[in-house]
């Protein structure tokens, strides 16, 4: 047994609810529980969907259990298909289901519908969301492509094989190569057939996966690439049926599309594209994939984002070696490090993911830093790490949010889970060139400004400067690291302190204070590890001083000298003695 | 397995008109819910689901922001090892408690909450209860329910909770001064008004179930006289009637009428003076009419459509029709106690439908033709069907806002006005 009390990923049918609910034409009739109806208010409040996810759940009782929940799991397939007349049906279990055994797969195969029928298998105790997520698109991919063949045709196979084909779920034919597909001209031919490409991975629930798909088919388009299929977010089955019909694939999120994106090689050879373009680099160097499989000139698409003239810029010389640490999904993980170090000048300190699937990428990833990568699904674990680390800026997920929140360290998301606000209404991608546009604005503007660190630091015995008054970033809300004087210049901030930016509470949530105290605590000194032995109180009080944003370096540059020059208690003059040797 | 299975509730009053019951697809929560602000009531006390990650991510999506906040309430989630073999079961659960209370020595009453998959496994936690309150004697208590959706739906989990407490407490002295417990977490505002208003009607001992504490949960005894806070506490009830406690037939405190009924059921079985009564709640009760006033006008008329929730939908549904001037279409509950419903029943206007339990594409397709002016939902149906062109007002908020007494009446109606408001000023 697993003590938790935060769960980075949901469980592995959450995965399939995300499929079935990115897609359309599919319907999810899920063996659960009643009560297991709760992760519909995922898709229609966090990402504010205005439809019911496609989920029908069996809801059976305690009373079901002595008679006939198999009964109940058929009737419940039935009125499904009927109601809501989908292409395809995934039918599953979830994890009580798992337990009393039933067999959604014969179950719904003995009722012969007259749609395709996939049935999946995931294991509750073992696998999480992201992986029945990938099980179930590769699932869905593999039981509506066998059967066709973009080869069966002399046709060119792209953009004109719209029409949509059956789906069989008998077992998969032989399989078949594109390389026997239509006539395919060389790049400079005159009879000049559009490539495509299939976008693959972008799900309901997926972390700004709506803009990327847009950013990503402009981008495509810029290139002359034609998008066959993007799925499973806004594919029918007959679409997935199309998917042999491109060039290739692109796997823009690999959690999902992996295991799907190599059995589409394996039995098309349908080649896969792999780089994430995440940053502007990895942008130019997805742009230099896609188009050598293409073979088209990359120059046309090769725009620019802002980011490199803004991070050239004099304002952001004070970024560089601001000490980072990232922690999310591996995909994001791997390339916001890439992003911080080589576009944003950062230092990374640490780097690591939540799903051991992709522990891999996460290892090679940080040798890259030096760094040993922190592989956990257990955010105490990775609280632990940030305090020792004492990063200057965490990059992470809504959990490390609220980690940085407490240890009072800026801090920006970066990968799922979010919550609503990381739903935006504007266009917000994280991929392409735009997207390079919205980390540069996200990573930045939680961290203090250049001038704004440089006026408190000169002005920093003004008490609008002080720590009592805190950063404009931090909503206003006031530093408990000192205790307040009454009257020290608060007036003004409480005045105006009331739409903090920091509290923002989505729907779903705000009513839960239920009695008085609220939820959040606000830190105590002591756990924003602000006393710690060895430190004179002299030595302590002038580190308060220090401005909030370097006290956690200072302490630990004085902390790491005092261990170095085996001095036991530190006083004002170790504190400046650190601060000379480190002064480069 | 638990004793929230049965469900032999005599037939002892007679519902107005024929009750619609469903079985079909329910959209609710299940009564692992119920921790959220259960946790929040009894401060000394933990709660540990045994359950799967299912279960975990069930209460971080419902408790939203309050997972961040050192919640005292975790999920032991079992894995594949844990599947294999029942021993092992366990000694892992043993091992996961000793390492919880390790880390939070400052819990006094630990709960063991069952869920689907423990129950379906046959984990007894009722004897790994006994055990660890053996091994953790003098410091730390440990009792079990289950809060499992195949056995409870939502507020449920608190009445399954409330009645594993019930044969903890402690019994009254023998031949002991009548005293009067309010059975039901409600917010410490709303007790605390309670409370002043018993005092002053000359109730000498008046408790609450549950307290603040796990040290001061009150007696129970045959002079036990009880009012239910909340309608969705059957179990809770039958179990303190088993200890010789008698229930106080009343309204259930919501709205200037309920509120008053609820205090009077309790003046009369204490023998209070009626015109000391009408001046001691008076003044609340004024209050409460004026402030409800204001949505008046906005709502009289409003045809409203209940679908099952938390129980709470009759008690309301009666409030919103007896003193706002609403018609309820369908008022559905997801349990019908009888009982304890009687005089709720009683007084909702004829031609509204009483469902119980749900066939929720069948509900859905009933709301659609009947287009109500204000839908009653879950958080899963709420904006689908605000897509649809219908007003909702979503539940949840119901249970978790201060809405019981004299001093909530104009908030628990403002809670119906606004969805109707909003729709109204909004030009986009």
């Amino acid at each position: 047994m697993q003590l938790t009390v935060w769960t980075y990923e949901g469980p592995p049918h959450v995965g399939a609810m995300r499929i079935a609910t990115a897609m359309e034409g599919v319907h999810y009739v899920l063996h659960a529980p009643q009560g297991d109806t709760y992760a519909d208010l995922l898709f229609t409040m966090i990402e504010r969907r205005g439809k019911r996810p496609p989920v029908t759940y069996t809801t059976f009782q305690a009373r079901d259990l002595g008679k006939d929940t198999a009964a109940l799991f058929q009737t419940a397939v039935r009125d499904a298909v009927e109601r809501f007349a989908p292409q395809a049906l995934l039918v599953g279990a979830s994890c009580t289901a798992e337990l009393i055994q039933d067999d959604p797969a014969g179950l719904a195969s003995a009722l012969r519908l007259p749609i395709p029928v996939i049935a999946l298998e995931l294991p509750s105790y073992q696998r999480k969301e992201h992986w029945g997520a990938a099980e179930t698109f590769y699932q869905l991919v593999r039981a509506l492509c066998s059967g066709t063949s973009a080869s069966a045709t002399a046709t060119p196979p792209a953009k004109a094989g719209a029409q949509s084909r059956d789906g069989g779920n008998d077992a998969p034919s032989a399989p078949t190569s594109t390389l026997a597909n239509g006539p395919r001209p060389s790049p400079g031919g005159s009879l000049t057939v559009r490539k495509t490409a299939n976008i693959l991975g972008p799900t309901a629930l997926g972390f700004r996966h709506r803009d990327d798909v847009v950013e990503i088919s402009r981008l495509l388009e810029t290139l002359g690439i034609g998008v066959n299929v993007v799925a499973p977010l806004g594919a029918t089955p007959a679409d997935l049926a199309r998917l042999p019909d491109a060039d290739f694939n692109i796997s823009l999120y690999p959690e999902i599309a992996d295991t799907a994106c190599r059995w589409l090689e394996r039995t098309y050879g349908q080649k896969t594209v792999r780089t994430v373009p995440i940053g502007h680099g990895a942008t130019c160097d997805f742009i230099a994939e896609v188009a050598a499989l293409a073979g088209v000139d990359p120059a046309a698409a090769l725009d620019t984002s802002r980011l490199p003239w803004w991070s050239r810029s004099v304002d952001s010389t004070y970024l560089t070696g601001k000490r980072v640490f990232i922690f999310g999904d591996a995909t994001h993980a791997v390339a916001a490090a890439r992003v911080a170090r080589d576009e944003f000048g950062f230092e990374v300190v640490g780097l690591g993911c939540y799903n051991r699937e992709f522990a891999r990428e996460i290892r090679t990833a940080a040798l890259l830093y030096g760094l040993e990568p922190l592989i956990t699904d257990d955010y105490l674990e990775v609280e632990d790490a940030i305090a020792r680390l004492q990063p200057e800026l965490v990059l992470g997920t809504q959990m490390e949010r609220h980690i940085a929140k407490r240890l009072r360290i800026p801090c920006a998301v970066i990968s799922a889970p979010v919550h609503v606000q990381d739903f935006p209404a504007r266009y917000s991608p994280q991929m392409g060139f735009e997207g390079a546009n919205v980390l540069f604005d996200t990573w930045v503007h939680p961290l203090v400004m250049g001038l704004e660190e440089h006026l408190l630091t000169m002005f920093r015995d003004d008490f609008e400067f002080s720590d009592g008054a805190g950063a404009s970033h931090l909503g206003h809300i006031a530093s408990p690291i000192l205790p307040r004087e009454p009257g020290e210049g608060d007036s003004e901030h409480s005045a105006n302190g009331g739409g903090g930016a920091t509290t923002v509470v989505s729907p779903s949530t705000s009513p839960l204070h239920h009695s008085a105290e609220g939820a959040e605590r606000s830190p105590s000194p002591a756990e924003a590890g602000e006393e710690q032995k060895g430190w004179s109180p002299e030595a302590e009080r002038e580190l308060l001083k220090i401005p909030f944003f370097v006290r956690g370096k200072a302490r630990r540059n004085t902390e790491r000298y005092a261990a170095e020059q085996g001095i036991a208690a530190i006083t004002l003059d170790t504190l400046y003695d650190a601060k000379a040797h480190y002064a480069r | 397995m638990n004793a929230l299975l049965p469900r032999a509730v005599p037939d002892c009053a007679p519902v107005r008109g024929p009750v619609l019951r469903e079985r079909g697809q329910r959209e609710v929560f299940c009564g692992l819910t119920g921790i959220i602000w259960l946790h929040r009531k009894v401060q000394d006390a933990f709660f540990l689901v045994v359950g799967s990650r299912t279960c975990a991510h069930l209460l971080q999506s419902a408790a939203g922001v309050m997972v961040f906040a050192e919640p005292r309430f975790a999920t032991a989630i079992i894995e594949e090892r844990d599947l294999a073999g029942m021993v092992d079961c366990n000694a892992e659960l043993d091992r996961v408690v000793d390492r919880l209370l390790a880390r939070r020595p400052d819990i006094k009453l630990l709960f063991l909450v069952g869920s689907c998959p423990s129950e379906v496994i046959k984990l007894d936690l009722s004897r790994a209860a006994q055990r660890l309150s053996a091994k953790h004697a003098g410091a730390t208590r440990v009792l079990n329910y289950s809060g499992s959706g195949i056995e409870t739906t939502f507020t449920e989990g608190e009445d399954a909770c409330l009645a594993a407490l019930v044969p903890e407490l402690a019994a009254t002295a023998p031949g002991a001064a009548p005293e009067l417990m309010i059975v039901g977490a409600l917010p410490d505002v709303v007790e605390d008004q309670f409370l002043r208003l018993f005092a002053q009607l000359g109730i000498e001992t008046v408790r609450s179930f549950p307290a603040r504490r796990a040290g001061a949960m009150p007696p129970v005894g045959p002079n036990t006289r009880f009012l239910l806070a909340q309608p969705f506490l059957g179990e809770t009830a039958r179990a303190l009637e088993d200890r010789g406690a008698v229930r106080l037939d009343a309204l259930f405190p919501f709205g200037a009428e309920g509120t008053s009924n609820w205090l009077h059921a309790a003046a009369v079985a204490f023998g209070v003076d009626a015109m000391h009564f009408r001046a001691v709640i008076a003044p609340g009760r004024e209050r409460a009419k004026r402030a409800i006033a204001h949505a008046r006008d906005r709502l009289e008329g409003k045809r409203i459509f209940f679908l099952p929730d938390s129980q709470l939908e009759l008690p309301l549904a009666r409030f919103l029709a007896q003193e706002l001037g609403m018609v309820p279409l369908e008022v559905g509950t997801p349990y019908l106690h009888r009982a304890h419903m009687a005089q709720e029943l009683a007084l909702l206007p004829a031609g509204t439908v009483i469902s119980e339990g749900q066939d929720v594409d069948r509900q859905l397709d009933r709301v659609r033709a009947a287009r109500p002016d204000l839908t009653v939902c879950g958080l899963g149906l709420a904006n689908p069907l605000e897509a649809e062109g219908l007003t909702t007002k979503w539940a949840i908020e119901l249970v978790f806002s201060p809405i019981h007494g004299f001093d909530q009446a104009g908030d628990l109606a403002d809670l119906f006005a606004r969805p109707l408001r909003r729709r109204d000023v909004l030009t986009v």
